[in-house]
């Protein structure tokens, strides 16, 4: 397992260094001054250009300015917003938890829903449940997530007025933000109503942003469930006599889940690049609306930092579920 | 998803093209889901082909009397106008067959682009091996680290935004999933005896590369580029909601989106069709990618 964890180490780290140059060279590849760029300022004299450049160390050979960039990134320095000034890693971290609540929710919301599917359609191959479930499935993998979202707020909040349009909560609820997350910090408060505004505020972003993840389980639950059950196993299971219920749900089900386990793991990058559309529908502050509007506001140290710190994260998971996948079967790891 | 094999789909000898492609069609059409997207991605192509005819209306012709017009059956609906008209009244169906044009381009053009793209560099990789497909697929990896909107959209900040701009950051972002595929199949495909004849017969490097390995390899390619096509009006859609794509008053349909943003609780109609354009458009697509998949795959193959 070990040896397991190397390997996968020894291919992550080039990937991450390559990232890095990414992000560290697209400053660079903009048309326009970096100097300028970076600092945010438009007009300045020759003498301010200098300073500037000297200030941000531009003066220097680009590989020391790289490794520079790379010894800044270890230690948490990704350079500061040219519109708040803020450090870039502060304001990622303020946001962060917003995109993480939304994201396992959404997840939540998938896998609850994805893997009853997907069975009950193996189980019922070629009924019209099945052809229902998977046509419904299909639809909604092909769905463009940011209309999905204005078609729920047309219904649920204009015409229904069930749900509110944007934000985590209803403005009359103020309390100190202990864990970031919305959810638990209402809880805290113990204002009355508080939980439930955040709920409400919380509903139509997870069913958007969980729609693609759901189709995308609920398929893959399906044909790895069509393939275990055809195995000698699950024969043998039934020809003991076992009831249905115990053939599929729990001789089949634990082989079928390896394959959907890695396909949950694979959505983190797709909740991610959902989350730059789903939080801009419903102004959600999280990293993905943060992104869309540093790319509007042309605040590219952010866009840098978020870039590095997004991509560190899918990989980071990534690594996670080969860990864990390889834990469950062990074949992989050979 | 099923995993794709690249089984060598060699003809035989007497099996003619037409009678593969009899074959071919008779899978297919067992997936009576998959005809039926095919029926609709025709008819898809035929309007906005013919879409200077079918149009009733110039798509950029503002009507100052008819602004936000709601569709003919709707009250207030005018015949003139068969899916209402828009915030600066212009016609919501003639827009919407204007917009298949785009989709359907920006679909071609982006597979085209990624697919030859990833064919050449998987071709390359997986037939020269060593360091030269060491540097190319850490280099897929590394696009691949990135979720694919993310990386389009960093990339359109670049460039500008714009519809081509957005179609090249898409190509970029789609085209490593050819690599692989096409790397894959040919490190499996190399070591096979009618290579290794070929390669004894005196064949050089290029026609061992294009003519005698990659015909064996089309089929999982066939099938990813139909994903291909459905991901590419999706993520450009996708940009020109956010304003980085195509640029207003260009109809392509997430530009639309775009614009009739603020006109939703107030005009239903300016953010149902483009969308529902948008989904139509994707899961016609998608459905002729399940059937494809099925048809080509020949580990489902019933023999």
């Amino acid at each position: 397992m070990f040896r397991f964890l190397l390997r996968r180490l020894a291919v992550l780290i080039p990937t991450f260094i390559g990232v890095s140059i990414i992000a560290f060279s697209f400053i660079r590849l903009l048309p326009g001054d970096p100097v300028a760029l970076l600092s945010g300022e438009r007009v300045m004299s020759p003498e301010r250009h200098a300073q500037i450049m000297h200030d941000l160390g531009m003066d220097r050979p680009i590989v020391i300015q790289y490794l520079d960039y790379l010894w800044g990134v270890m230690t948490g320095d990704f350079g500061r917003s040219v519109v708040t000034k803020e450090p870039v890693l502060r304001q990622f971290l303020d946001l962060f938890p917003a995109t993480l609540e939304l994201s396992v929710c959404a997840i939540i919301f998938a896998i609850v829903l994805g893997i009853p599917a997907g069975i009950f359609a193996a189980v019922k191959r070629g009924s019209y449940v099945d052809q229902t479930l998977m046509g419904t499935a299909l639809v909604g993998y092909s769905m463009p997530i940011f209309w999905w979202g204005l078609l729920l707020i047309i219904l649920f909040s204009g015409m229904l007025q069930w749900t509110p349009v944007s934000g985590r909560i209803s403005l009359m609820y103020f309390f100190p933000s202990v864990t970031g997350f919305m959810l638990i910090d209402s809880l805290i408060s113990g204002q009355e109503g508080a939980f439930k505004s955040a709920i409400s505020h919380l509903i139509l972003p997870t069913i958007v942003l969980g729609t693609i993840p759901l189709a995308v389980i609920a398929r893959q639950t399906r044909s790895a469930m069509l393939e275990v059950l055809g195995e000698d196993y699950v024969r043998t299971a039934r020809a003991k006599g076992l009831s249905t219920f115990r053939v599929v749900g729990i001789h089949a089900l634990r082989n079928a889940m390896i394959p959907v386990i890695t396909t949950i793991g694979l959505q983190v990058g797709v909740m991610l690049a959902g989350a730059i559309l789903t939080e801009t529908i419903f102004s959600w502050p999280g990293i993905g609306k943060w992104m869309v509007d540093s790319v509007s506001r042309r605040d590219y140290p952010v866009i840098q930092g978020g870039l590095l710190l997004i991509a560190a994260i899918i990989m980071v998971v990534n690594l996670v579920v080969d860990l864990l996948y390889g834990l469950i079967n062990p074949r992989i790891r050979h | 998803m099923t995993h794709l094999s690249a089984e060598p789909i060699t003809p035989l000898k007497g099996v003619s093209r037409k009678e593969q492609l009899s074959e071919f069609w008779y899978y297919f059409s067992e997936n009576r889901g998959a005809v039926m997207g095919f029926w609709v991605f025709l008819l898809l192509v035929v309007i906005a082909l013919l879409a200077p005819v079918i149009a009733p209306h110039q798509p950029n012709e503002q009507f100052r009397d008819a602004v936000l017009v709601p569709p003919f059956w709707a009250e207030g609906g005018r015949l003139s106008f068969l899916l209402g008209t828009d915030q600066l009244g212009r016609d919501m169906l003639s827009r919407l067959i204007y917009g298949a044009r785009y989709s359907l381009f920006i679909g071609l053009v982006v597979t085209t682009v990624a697919l030859v793209g990833g064919i050449v560099i998987g071709l390359i990789a997986g037939y020269f091996r060593g360091w030269v497909d060491t540097v190319i697929m850490r280099v897929m990896d590394i696009i691949l680290a990135f979720p694919s909107l993310l990386l389009a959209l960093v990339l359109v900040a670049v460039l500008g935004p714009g519809l081509m701009n957005a179609m090249i950051a898409i190509a970029l972002v789609l085209q490593p999933h050819f690599v692989r595929l096409t790397r894959g199949a040919v490190m499996a495909e190399k070591s096979r005896d009618y290579v290794v004849a070929a390669k004894v017969a005196g064949a050089g490097h290029f026609r061992l590369m294009f003519r005698t390995i990659l015909p064996n390899c089309t089929a999982p390619l066939i099938v990813q580029a139909t994903l291909s096509f459905s991901n590419a009006i999706l993520d450009a859609a996708a940009l020109g909601f956010l304003g980085m794509g195509a640029q207003p008053p260009t109809p392509e349909w997430g530009t639309m989106l775009a614009e009739a943003r603020e006109f939703i609780l107030r005009a239903w109609w300016v953010v149902t069709f483009p969308g529902l354009a948008i989904l139509i458009t994707v899961l016609a697509i998608n459905l002729v990618g399940d059937g494809l998949r099925d048809a080509l795959d020949p580990k489902l193959k019933r023999s």
